[in-house]
């Protein structure tokens, strides 16, 4: 139905054309879901902004052709371009909360949607939205219809997208990223769901994802792109199960299994970057005098967070918000602890009751045997500063856009009176440079010059040149393509064993989890659901939550 | 949504204790209002027991306790220069002020909106970028030149209109107003043109900028995916997204308008308030200085908190609350 | 050279676009002359003793009865209109300067303290900005003024006159600086590399102004051009309302009201030369502010 063959898309700026996709070719039946997967910046999205026209200027066709059952979709007029929308191909996007228009009512959306292209009164157009609301799972359709887009929960909110792709029985829907900002169990559905509406309703679905589980759990067949070219395309089962292309076979390598532990990834020598000279040496010794102090754990008990509530009515009081309900861990030393949660469970409150960022109102935390003051009435230059050290989830905003990176990795040597000369500071962060696998002449550059994965062996090498003994890795990777991920959490592994360090390990990613961490403490909505060694938790799970979250999360089969 | 409305309320009213004080910091402590209401004749008994009299010796909390609840009965005092009631006088020059001020707002709204969509919709046409110019330059160019080089060229090489004062006024009840004659509007025209440019270019800039950033917004772009129609997207969804901003901003602009208003009345000498405030300024006249800061003050914190209260009313995510 | 102009994209698009150009030409030539007036302007004219009734009221070069000695005319006073402009523009940039810097200095640091500190703090400053916003620039310069010509014994009246001037500018100006520092500072608060700071044990200060200040400087370079070109229009329009500076050491806004009483009668230079020259000078101003504008807003382009 869909046939797209030698796409070329270009972008034409003051540096020249920057091509963004290449010799793109794909074809996609009536009732097929075809995933189309990529790391970010493979031009994925550029593909289905070209078929469907929605290019952001100044992208423009250069080459190729694409027809869909027929029709040439290449030379339409505006007009015709615009008609074809909705009637026969639609889009939906990532995030359901800015995709619709919050002034106005769900309904009038459907309904204005259906008029675009049907003549038929409002009264039927309403009574067809209704249908299809109910269709996709959203209960008492007819009332909730009414509402207003941020009345809805995300999932729900991603249900009305995709009733508003449908509403006009199109022939075609492009689904860009459509469940990565969802919480796991809401994804499932979501993709469920998308597996029915095209065998019940024979629509073609062009599923754009960076997430291999993804396309296990839903495609038909899929095609895998990088650097604006594909490089592979079939079914699922045959690319998943036997990959040609070693790139494919790279990108499954780095997808961190959830049934069993690996020791490390495998990794292609090529995206690693430089290797090891003896500049590494330096600051390994440098770190392992460190190690001479004893490995540190920490111990929680008992811990409440609770937040005033917002005041919203005149006449009732606002609930607090309690955040974290009588919180009790305990990080061995040496060890990685893996703390499992999804959105709103807790999980960056606690990093920030650790870090003294936010009140207890209960509790206390232990680090190596001492209490550590809590919240805003830690000074700041209590020894737990330097211990105590984060990595945190976004690597484009964890690093100072206007610092160069010799400037940000001195800090904690100065800060904490590690190293007093100037010059042998910088010395000593070029030497980190090297040892977490980056170029030492990064010094004198600015963060934007570098990738995602770059960024965050720097905000490694930031955490280590304060010469820690717990690191908090606040989801490091989620924010990471996964072959990058790969890499990231092979380095995390290396360093912590070789320099002692106790780890807590915060991630939504239940399989990277299971890769890092020796135990492992489940949370759901600030309360603690499931605790116990790694592998026992995970092939053994006593709490129906976990049971649950391990029975949703997509895997690949296994080779 | 019933407490949102009492917390601005609230707000509202500390604002206005707070210019009232300062109003009354005004009054005590700039100059000695003994002095300038008596001669210099006056001996100095007689001062001490007219400042007696008045209060003048009296604890500061005292004082403005009394001068707060003056003004909320009506009494603003008397002007050190004309020995009037200043609230008759300022009164009195109320109407000028407000129709001037607000057939301003609505040539500058008229104007301005509809200009703002035009040259957000089509950014790169040649009538955008003569706009865009053109506003460039209004902006920058001080509101009295724009009131000189109006009266210059209609007043004075064309002839078709007067270039002061307020012609052609009716009594209403107690309201002088120029909107029921032809010469009261021939009167308005220029100086309401003069005061409502420099606004008019504000709020064109305003709806532009607010409107290009609401079509780069994903609801556009869901919605030109599903082919609704193009007009429908922009006038209706664009629009009506972009208004909800370009509403508080109008609130503080009507603020401008009379303040502004100042410079208007004093280049066509027209009657208003702000002509009275220059000429208070001049003499030290304070009281008048300070009931006219007061009453501004009014002004301008009634029109944002009905603002405040329109915006509250059409962004449902302010109405409604979300419910999962 | 070429390759050096790509690389950094505001000058790219600086060169790209003739307004911006023609604007900071303007600009600068303007700022040069106003600067060096002493040296360029062929008179002084506060100095009482530089000129004569006798030479009043001499027309342009360029028309009959010019006198070259006076290449743009004279005043009624038989001032050099020339160098009136050059000396007025060189008092109107110096107040409308002065005023923008203690505005931006006063404003970005409640704004940045504001941010950063949030609660108690940041409602009082939010409070006290409401209060300002509640009386335009305008009354506030105007409210300062008659307070001062209240407060001050009229012997240094005059000699502080552009002091008073100055900070009555600069108190209606402040809050634009404070509001966007605010709005800024809360953006980059919840970055994290705020939050490394903070957590790593860094002095307040040295967060706000160290880290995150850099990151808030391009809306706050915007907002510096558009109010210095607001506080040029403001002394403006306070001289020519008579509350400004006084007739004898006038800015370009007296010199417009000493020339609006010849407007009728002819002589026309004295009016429209020294209009030209504040016009000219605000618009390049307010062009180098737009396009500052758009530099640091991609999307917009």
């Amino acid at each position: 139905m869909l046939n797209v063959e030698n796409l070329t898309v270009q972008f034409p700026s003051r540096f020249g054309d920057i091509t963004a996709i290449e010799d793109v070719a794909m074809a996609i039946a009536p009732g097929e879901v075809h995933g189309l997967v990529g790391e970010s910046g493979a031009g994925k999205s550029t593909v289905g902004a070209a078929i469907i026209g929605l290019l952001q200027a100044p992208g423009l066709v250069a080459h190729g052709q694409m027809t869909l059952a027929g029709t040439d979709l290449r030379n339409l007029t505006p007009i015709e371009a615009h008609d074809m929308r909705g009637k026969r191909i639609s889009m939906i996007f990532q995030d359901p909360q800015t995709s619709l228009n919050p002034l106005m009512r769900v309904e009038y959306q459907l309904v204005e949607t259906i008029q675009a292209h049907e003549d038929i009164s409002a009264k039927d157009a309403r009574a067809r939205a209704v249908n299809i609301l109910e269709e996709i799972g959203i209960q008492n359709a007819s009332e909730r219809i009414n509402a207003y887009p941020h009345q809805f929960s995300g999932g729900m909110r991603q249900r009305v997208v995709i009733a508003l792709a449908l509403c006009t029985n199109p022939e075609l829907i492009i689904a860009d990223e459509p469940t990565t900002a969802l919480d796991v169990a809401v994804q499932s559905q979501v993709l469920d769901l998308i597996k029915e509406l095209a065998f019940d309703r024979k629509i073609g679905f062009m599923l754009i994802t960076h997430d291999i589980g993804v396309i296990a759990q839903v495609a038909d067949r899929v095609s895998v792109m990088r650097n604006g070219r594909i490089l592979e395309s079939g079914s699922t089962g045959q690319v998943l199960g036997a990959p040609q292309h070693p790139y494919t076979q790279a990108l499954l390598d780095s997808v961190p299994p959830l049934d069993r532990k690996i020791d490390r990834f495998r990794v292609p020598e090529e995206a690693d970057g430089s290797s090891r000279n003896d500049a590494g040496d330096h600051a390994e010794g440098w770190l392992l005098e460190g190690v001479q102090q004893e490995k540190v754990g920490l111990k929680i008990e008992n811990l409440r967070v609770a937040f005033p509530g917002v005041r919203t009515s005149l006449w009732r009081k606002p609930d607090a918000f309690t955040a974290l309900h009588d919180i009790s861990l305990n990080v061995k030393p040496g060890s990685i602890l893996g703390l499992v949660g999804e959105s709103g469970s807790g999980k960056s409150t606690l990093a920030k009751a650790i870090t003294g960022l936010v009140n207890p109102t209960a509790g206390h935390i232990g680090l190596g045997g001492e209490i550590l003051p809590p919240g805003k009435s830690r000074t700041r230059d209590h020894p737990s500063r330097q211990i105590v050290q984060m990595i945190f989830q976004d690597p484009f905003s964890s690093l100072n856009p206007r610092h160069q990176i010799g400037v940000i990795l001195s800090e904690p040597l100065w800060l904490y009176g590690l190293v007093t000369d100037g010059q042998e500071r910088r010395e000593l962060a070029a030497a980190m440079l090297d040892l977490v696998g980056m170029a030492s002449d990064a010094i004198d550059k600015y963060p934007h010059q570098f990738s995602g994965g770059q960024r965050q062996r720097i905000a490694v090498a930031r955490a280590l040149l304060a010469r820690p003994r717990f690191l908090i890795c606040d989801e490091p990777t989620s924010a990471l393509d996964v072959s990058i991920q790969a890499e990231i959490l092979n380095l995390l592994k290396n360093l912590q064993s070789k320099f002692g360090l106790t780890i807590l390990f915060i991630s939504h990613n239940l399989a990277v989890v299971r890769q890092m961490a020796d135990d492992v403490v489940v949370l759901r909505n600030g309360r603690i659901e499931e605790f116990g060694q790694t592998q026992d938790v995970y092939q053994n799970p006593k709490s129906e939550y976990m049971r649950e979250l391990l029975e949703l999360t997509p895997i690949l089969p296994v080779t | 949504m019933a407490y949102f409305i009492l917390k601005r309320l609230i707000q509202s009213v500390f604002v206005m204790i707070a210019v009232a004080f300062l109003a009354f910091s005004l009054f005590r402590f700039v100059g000695d209002p003994i002095t300038q209401m008596t001669g210099v004749e006056t001996s100095i008994e007689d001062q001490e027991r007219l400042r007696e009299n008045l209060g003048l010796n009296d604890p500061f909390v005292m004082q403005f306790a009394r001068f707060t609840s003056d003004m909320l009965q009506g009494d603003f005092g008397y002007s050190y220069r004309t020995r009037q009631p200043v609230g008759e006088m300022i009164s009195s020059r109320v109407p000028a002020t407000l129709e001037l001020g607000v057939v301003a707002l609505i040539i500058s709204l008229l104007v301005g909106i509809p200009a703002g969509v035009f040259t957000a919709l089509r950014p790169r046409g040649f009538a955008t970028q003569t706009i865009l110019m053109t506003t460039l330059v209004g902006v920058s160019i001080p509101t009295f030149v724009i009131g000189i080089m109006l009266i210059f060229l209609f007043g004075v090489q064309l002839g078709w209109l007067p270039t002061f004062g307020r012609g052609g006024t009716i009594q209403i009840g107690g309201w002088n107003s120029s909107l029921f004659t032809i010469d009261g509007w021939r009167a308005l025209l220029l100086p309401a043109i003069t005061l409502g440019v420099y606004q008019l270019t504000l709020t064109m800039r305003l709806v532009r900028a607010e409107m290009m950033e609401v079509l780069r917004s994903d609801y556009i772009r869901f919605g030109m995916a599903r082919g609704v129609p193009m007009r429908s997207l922009y006038f209706k969804h664009a629009l009506a997204n972009t208004m909800v901003p370009v509403i508080t901003i109008i609130g503080l602009q009507f603020g401008g308008v009379i303040a502004f208003s100042i410079v208007t009345e004093s280049v066509f000498q027209w009657p208003g308030m702000g002509l009275l405030f220059l000429e208070s300024i001049r003499f030290v006249d304070i009281p008048v200085m300070g009931v006219y800061l007061v009453v501004i003050a009014f002004f301008f914190v009634l029109v944002n908190l009905i603002v405040d209260l329109l915006y509250a009313a059409i962004d449902p995510r302010l109405r409604v609350k979300d419910t999962a | 050279m070429n390759a050096f102009i790509k690389r950094y994209e505001g000058l790219w698009l600086f060169t790209r676009s003739p307004a911006a150009i023609i604007a900071a030409v303007v600009a600068l030539l303007s700022i040069i002359g106003a600067a060096f007036a002493p040296f360029i302007a062929p008179v002084n004219p506060y100095d009482l003793a530089s000129f004569s009734l006798m030479d009043g009221l001499l027309p342009p070069v360029w028309e009959s009865f010019g006198n070259s000695k006076f290449l743009l005319g004279t005043d009624d006073q038989g001032r050099d209109i020339v160098s009136s402009i050059l000396y007025g523009a060189r008092l109107s940039l110096i107040i409308g300067l002065s005023a923008m810097t203690i505005a931006a200095v006063l404003g970005v640091g409640l704004g940045l303290a504001s941010g950063y500190y949030g609660g108690r703090f940041d409602m009082i400053v939010m409070r006290i900005a409401d209060i300002q916003l509640a009386l335009p620039a305008i009354l506030t310069a105007l409210l300062i003024d008659g307070i001062a010509r209240g407060i001050l014994p009229s012997e240094i009246q005059q000699d502080l006159r552009v002091t008073v001037l100055t900070l009555a500018i600069a108190l209606s100006l402040w809050v634009n600086f404070a509001r966007t520092a605010r709005a800024s500072t809360f953006v980059q608060m919840q970055k994290e590399y705020v939050q490394a700071a903070i957590i790593m044990g860094q002095h307040p200060i040295r967060v706000m102004f160290v880290h995150i200040l850099p990151n808030i400087l391009g809306p706050l370079l915007v907002i510096m051009t558009v109010d210095l070109a607001s506080a040029i229009l403001l002394e403006a329009t306070l001289s020519f309302l008579g509350i400004g500076l006084p007739a004898d050491s006038p800015s370009l806004g007296t010199l417009i009201r000493i020339g609006m009483q010849f407007m009728l009668s002819g002589e026309w230079w004295i009016l429209w030369i020294p209009t030209l020259f504040l016009v000219a000078l605000v618009v390049s101003i307010n062009i180098l502010g737009d396009f500052l504008r758009d530099v640091f807003n991609p999307r917009l382009r």
